[in-house]
């Protein structure tokens, strides 16, 4: 257990290691369902230090790796023109188009800004009228609250330079349509703790029911995923299919309400397609009809965008856990964070990234 | 971007009509919008996502999960320059801005 050491607590981790190893008596199959989770996991080796017969796979919670490429093709389009000052997360700025990226528009003098905060690309478009200022809000429910608040601010104060080009995505259809895919492993999920800090847990009884599947609410921190793994075990070997909240000193049942009020207001639900995956019923929000002058899809002429997708790139199927990384027969040759041909190989919380980052040498030597 | 880093909030200000602070995570300052946390006042702590904070934390555990952050590298990762980052990940020159 080389790992453990580098745990915040040791003994804790061992504690809750030694549990799992004692109450492991069947195989299990664990989704933990945020990438930031994922990334957790491969860092510090968890999945190594588990009973063999348990087995974590990797699901589609990270927001860079689901944002569809038509998305990101329009985000490029509107970010090449001249009139334009693009703003956007950092990790967005690698994550393949079909034909390039916006690390490259930005090179060739095009004006691509990070932020940190979409409020601080309100401000940019407050200081240059003479320009349109758009800005890429993409993410789970955990990011929809700053997006919602920036759009409302901009009708508020009238800012009518300003839009958002929005893709946002929702966990619990996810968790659905993973369900109830034929080719479905999955027997117990991790949920993703922000976005619960956000939503609450109220979505959840009624999935962990239907599909017959324990849920439990889980942090990032490697002892947050030690006992969000512990309780799934422990329900799993015991036949009960529950909600657990793992996570509460972040998540209270409710959520947020003041966040799920402004989100109820500024956004309304949309069928999405998620990069790899396909278009979910349902799964994402899009800006409702009061804020719709704001949306950048509205405002600039970027339908009929032809995509063309990597024919090499799997990330489809490490997205639903059906292949590992290294099972991709171009990660870690052709496919590198330098010269990603997915965006699972851009984001820190992209699993071919995470992959590559951690266990570049022992994965990829023993595949070949 | 996934991240959500506690931090605690140091002053506080209004800015257009939103409530706003200036929130210390572990020597890094940044100004975050505390729209969703009403009740929060100067010395809370708060769980920031994407310059928003989104839940009120018991102090030992905002303290706890700070220290981590740091000793993993993930302050820098959130709060340091991200456009010198993603062209490190490149491996090309940082686009002139
Ligand atoms: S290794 Fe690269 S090409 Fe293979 S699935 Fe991952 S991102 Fe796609």
């Amino acid at each position: 257990m080389k790992y453990l050491d580098e745990f915040s607590d040791p003994d804790l981790a061992r504690r809750l290691l030694d549990q799992i190893h004692q109450v492991t008596e069947h195989s299990w199959a664990i989704m933990e369902v945020c990438g930031g989770q994922t990334h957790s996991i491969i860092r510090h080796g968890i999945d190594q230090l588990l009973p063999d017969g348990i087995e974590m796979i990797h699901g589609p919670g990270c927001p860079v790796c689901v944002t569809p490429l038509e998305v990101i093709d329009k985000a490029l389009a509107i970010a090449a023109r001249d009139d334009v000052v693009f703003c956007s997360f950092g990790d967005m700025l690698r994550v393949p188009g079909s034909a390039e990226d916006l690390f490259r528009i930005k090179s060739r003098g095009g004006d691509v800004r990070l932020v940190y905060s979409p409020l601080d690309a309100l401000e940019i478009a407050k200081q240059n009228p003479d320009k349109e200022v758009v800005f890429f809000g993409i993410g789970f429910e955990t990011t929809a609250p700053a997006n919602a608040m920036t759009v409302y601010q901009a009708r508020k104060l009238g800012i009518r330079n300003f839009s958002l080009l929005v893709s946002h995505v929702l966990v619990p259809p996810a968790v659905a349509a993973i369900m109830e895919s034929p080719t479905c492993r999955v027997q117990g999920f991790l949920a993703a703790g922000h976005v619960c800090s956000v939503m609450g847990t109220r979505e959840y009884p009624d999935l962990a029911e239907r599909y017959r599947v324990p849920i439990v609410v889980t942090g990032f921190e490697p002892l947050d995923i030690l006992e969000g793994i512990r309780r799934t075990v422990l329900q799993l070997e015991g036949g009960r299919h529950e909600l657990e909240n793992a996570y509460p000193r972040a998540v209270p049942a409710e959520g947020n309400p003041a966040a799920r009020e402004m989100l109820q207001d500024v956004f309304e639900p949309a069928d999405r397609a998620w990069r790899g995956i396909g278009t979910i019923p349902q799964s994402g929000w899009r800006l409702a009809e009061a804020y719709r002058e704001f949306d950048a899809e509205h405002r600039f002429d970027v339908d009929g965008i032809r995509t063309d997708e990597s024919a090499v790139c799997r990330s489809g199927e490490v997205l639903q856990g059906l292949i590992k990384p290294h099972e991709c027969p171009a990660f870690g040759l052709e496919c590198t964070p330098r010269n990603p041909l997915g965006a699972t190989m851009v984001s820190s919380e992209g699993a071919c990234a995470a992959y590559f980052q951690y266990r570049r040498l022992d994965l990829a030597g023993a595949q070949r | 971007m996934c991240l959500a880093v506690p931090g605690k909030v140091v002053t506080t200000h209004d800015a257009d009509g939103a409530p706003m602070a200036e929130v210390d995570f572990g020597g890094v300052r940044k100004e975050v919008c505390l729209q969703y946390v009403p009740d929060v006042a100067v010395g809370d702590y708060v769980i920031v996502h994407v310059g928003f904070a989104i839940q009120q934390l018991d102090e030992e555990s905002a303290r706890e999960t700070l220290a981590n952050f740091e000793n993993l590298g993930l302050l820098e990762e959130e709060f340091g320059d991200q456009m010198a980052q993603a062209a490190r990940q490149a491996g090309i020159e940082e686009p002139r801005r």
